[in-house]
């Protein structure tokens, strides 16, 4: 992780340093998935790629390149060169600006002409969009405008038909509501982070007419931040829960020395103030999955009694994990990762005290722990570094913090019983095993993003890949849903294999790290069986490529079976079962199928 | 500020835009000396100028600009 890449950035000094910085994360020897973006451009894009690399290197992409060329972003989407067709991107980026905008509404126009641009205008766009997701099946990103450098009518061009403020808003209205109804297509909302920067430093005409830049050089790296959040939270890169501190973060004032009575929270005075607005923000990512918990230096006692104040917002039971105590930070942190199944760099760490945030940079790699600033910067400087900028919202999103509740609990119950299996016993698993539904392409193409630990063969799949594989009878897909007496733990895993002949391979084994060691793997793999005989498959391959990360499932076609056939030096391991020998595995969880 | 105090200042500028601690420029040093200096990366030296000496050159003058040399005489010009 380079800090100088994190929010709140320099934006002067990525630009000076642009060269240097690419060759050091270059040479960091750091292993990143490789993905190829294709830039489509309206204008000069070569900087914005540039910075576009900088962020993805760090965000643990290593993008590969495709730029058209100058200005031809229409021609290029409508009839791709070569060159694009055999690059085969991961996703596209389509760069246009108003510079792009072919005609605006003149003062003279009828309403009806006002209408016609408008609409002539969104349907170059549309067909488009249209053209590249038909050939390219990926995601596609796509710039909304920002508004432009004047106003002819002054206050009236923003409401006027024929105001091109007005009729900029429009064209944005018509691609959210293209974005509403279309899967893998995503808007970089130009109009918001133009705004945010200051339009008039946005724009820069000397740029315009000297370059063809269509903002200024200052604003380009706040551009490829916004593309780069977008294009790791598609590939699964997103952060998952805080990690918070509570005196000074949370409330004002220290609860062990003042008293639950004299924290500085609620609406009776502005920092409490301040602090209440910050709790709320912080509150409101439960619904999009993101966990909370504590790690604070604090008695227990006082730390429940702060977070039960009664004109606070966040209370106890809002948090997953509350660590207080004396331990240090990093120790807790740790602990409250492994709690949870979830790697240290997925959760992010809020805590006033630069001395603490350093700790944490130091023992933890790759954790980040933003330099918070002021109570009133607090809910900018997080916003705006992007750790969950959501392109994907499944209904999973927002019964996690509650799964992750129940695993918790689990946990503490598993402390009452002798041995381990008369525990999985009392859980009364019941899990649901059955092909890809409709209705779960988002939360498969999501999962295969976002696993690491339990995954065979780290392939990642977008939601388009997906939805083609359910649909293609050569393949075999699974996917796993465990509920058991705590609550529901949503779709947990999922298997692609391929049929080739009378062989099958695994294309894909993965399994979120929720439901480690509650025998689900093996009720799938009786599952995966099943179905291989039925095909009248004669053998099944299996591939194990190491990583980082999953080192866990080294054993697991070992575990099940399987004989390894093949092993090179990076320690790539291809294993295979004879699908007659294969012994049905009991487990302790009753399987409801739903047929192939 | 001198001539030689505005090389000293571009010499890092240089530096840091081509990721190359050996460049020395000179008055006669042109985009065919430096390796990576094109088009586009002259934008970024530009700006970087520019913010360094708290400057902005007019277009007439970037298009213009032959060599080093000439930089630092607009530059001188300038501030």
């Amino acid at each position: 992780m380079m800090r100088e890449l994190e929010y709140p950035f320099d934006s002067k000094l990525i630009i000076r340093k642009k060269i240097k910085m690419l060759r050091m994360l270059k040479s960091d020897g750091l292993l990143r998935v490789k993905k190829n973006v294709a830039i489509l451009g309206g204008s000069t894009t070569n900087d914005i790629k540039l910075c576009l690399e900088l962020f993805l290197l760090n965000y643990g992409i290593e993008p590969i390149f495709y730029e058209s060329d100058y200005n031809q972003y229409y021609q290029e989407a409508l009839f791709p060169t070569k060159e694009l067709v055999d690059f085969k991107p991961d996703c596209i980026y389509i760069f246009t600006t108003n510079r792009n905008i072919t005609r605006y509404p003149s003062l003279t126009d009828s309403l009806e002409s006002v209408e016609y641009l408008l609409n002539s205008e969104y349907e170059k766009y549309k067909t488009i969009w249209g053209s590249l997701s038909k050939t390219f099946k990926c995601p596609i990103i796509q710039n909304n405008f920002e508004k432009i450098h004047y106003r002819l009518l002054g206050n009236r061009d923003g409401y006027d038909k024929h105001g091109k403020t007005h009729f900029i808003n429009c064209l944005n209205q018509k691609f959210a509501e293209y974005a509403q109804t279309h899967d893998d297509f995503y808007i970089c909302d130009v109009d918001y982070i133009s705004a945010d920067f200051g339009l008039s430093y946005w724009h820069d005409m000397e740029y315009w007419y000297m370059y063809k830049y269509a903002l200024s050089l200052e604003a380009i790296p706040v551009l490829s931040f916004n593309v780069a959040n977008i294009i790791k939270s598609v590939f699964g890169k997103n952060k998952k829960g805080f990690v918070l501190d509570l005196d000074n973060t949370l409330w004002g004032g220290v609860v062990g020395d003042d008293g639950v009575d004299n924290i500085e929270i609620g609406l009776e005075e502005p920092i409490g103030q301040a602090f209440l607005e910050f709790q709320e923000y912080i509150k409101e990512h439960k619904n999009l999955g993101v966990v909370l918990n504590i790690d604070s230096k604090n008695d227990y006692e006082n730390a429940v009694a702060g977070l039960n104040h009664p004109d606070g917002i966040l209370k106890p039971n809002d948090f997953i994990i509350i660590k207080a105590n004396w331990e240090q930070k990093d120790k807790n942190f740790i602990e409250i990762s492994n709690l949870l199944s979830l790697l240290p760099e997925s959760l992010v760490f809020i805590d006033d005290n630069p001395a603490e945030r350093l700790i944490i940079n130091e023992q933890i790699p790759g954790v980040c722990a933003p330099e918070l600033g002021s109570v009133q910067d607090y809910i900018r400087v997080i916003d705006h570094a992007g750790y969950f900028e959501s392109t994907i919202i499944s209904s999973d999103d927002i019964n996690r913090n509650q799964m992750y509740r129940e695993n918790v609990e689990r946990e503490q119950i598993k402390l009452k019983f002798n041995n381990y299996s008369d525990y999985l016993l009392n859980l009364n698993m019941k899990a649901t095993i059955g092909p890809f539904e409709p209705s779960l392409m988002a939360r498969i193409s999501q999962l295969s993003n976002k696993s690491n630990q339990f995954n065979l063969t780290t392939r990642r799949y977008t939601q388009n890949e997906i939805e083609k594989i359910s649909l293609n009878s050569q393949y075999i897909d699974i996917c796993g849903r465990l509920e058991d007496r705590f609550g529901d733990n949503g779709l947990t895993s999922v298997v692609i294999g391929h049929q080739i002949g009378e062989d099958v391979n695994i294309d894909l084994w993965i399994m979120s790290c929720r439901v480690l060691k509650r025998c689900l793997e093996f009720a799938m793999m009786n599952e995966f069986v099943t179905i291989c005989n039925r095909r009248k498959v004669k053998k099944i391959n299996g591939f194990y490529y190491p990583t980082k990360k999953n080192s866990m499932v080294r054993d697991f076609y070992y575990l099940h079976g399987f004989k390894k056939v093949y092993e090179d030096i990076d320690g790539n391991t291809k294993w295979e079962l004879i699908t007659k020998d294969y012994e049905y595995k009991e487990t302790p969880i009753i399987v409801n199928q739903q047929g192939e | 500020m001198t001539k030689d105090e505005v090389f000293n200042k571009l010499n890092e500028i240089f530096r840091d835009v081509f990721d190359d601690e050996s460049i020395i420029v000179n008055d006669s040093t042109t985009a065919k000396d430096i390796e990576g200096w094109d088009s586009l990366m002259h934008i970024t030296l530009i700006s970087e100028i520019e913010d360094c000496f708290n400057i902005r050159f007019a277009m007439k003058d970037v298009t213009n600009m032959k060599n080093v040399g000439d930089m630092a005489n607009i530059i001188l010009e300038t501030i």
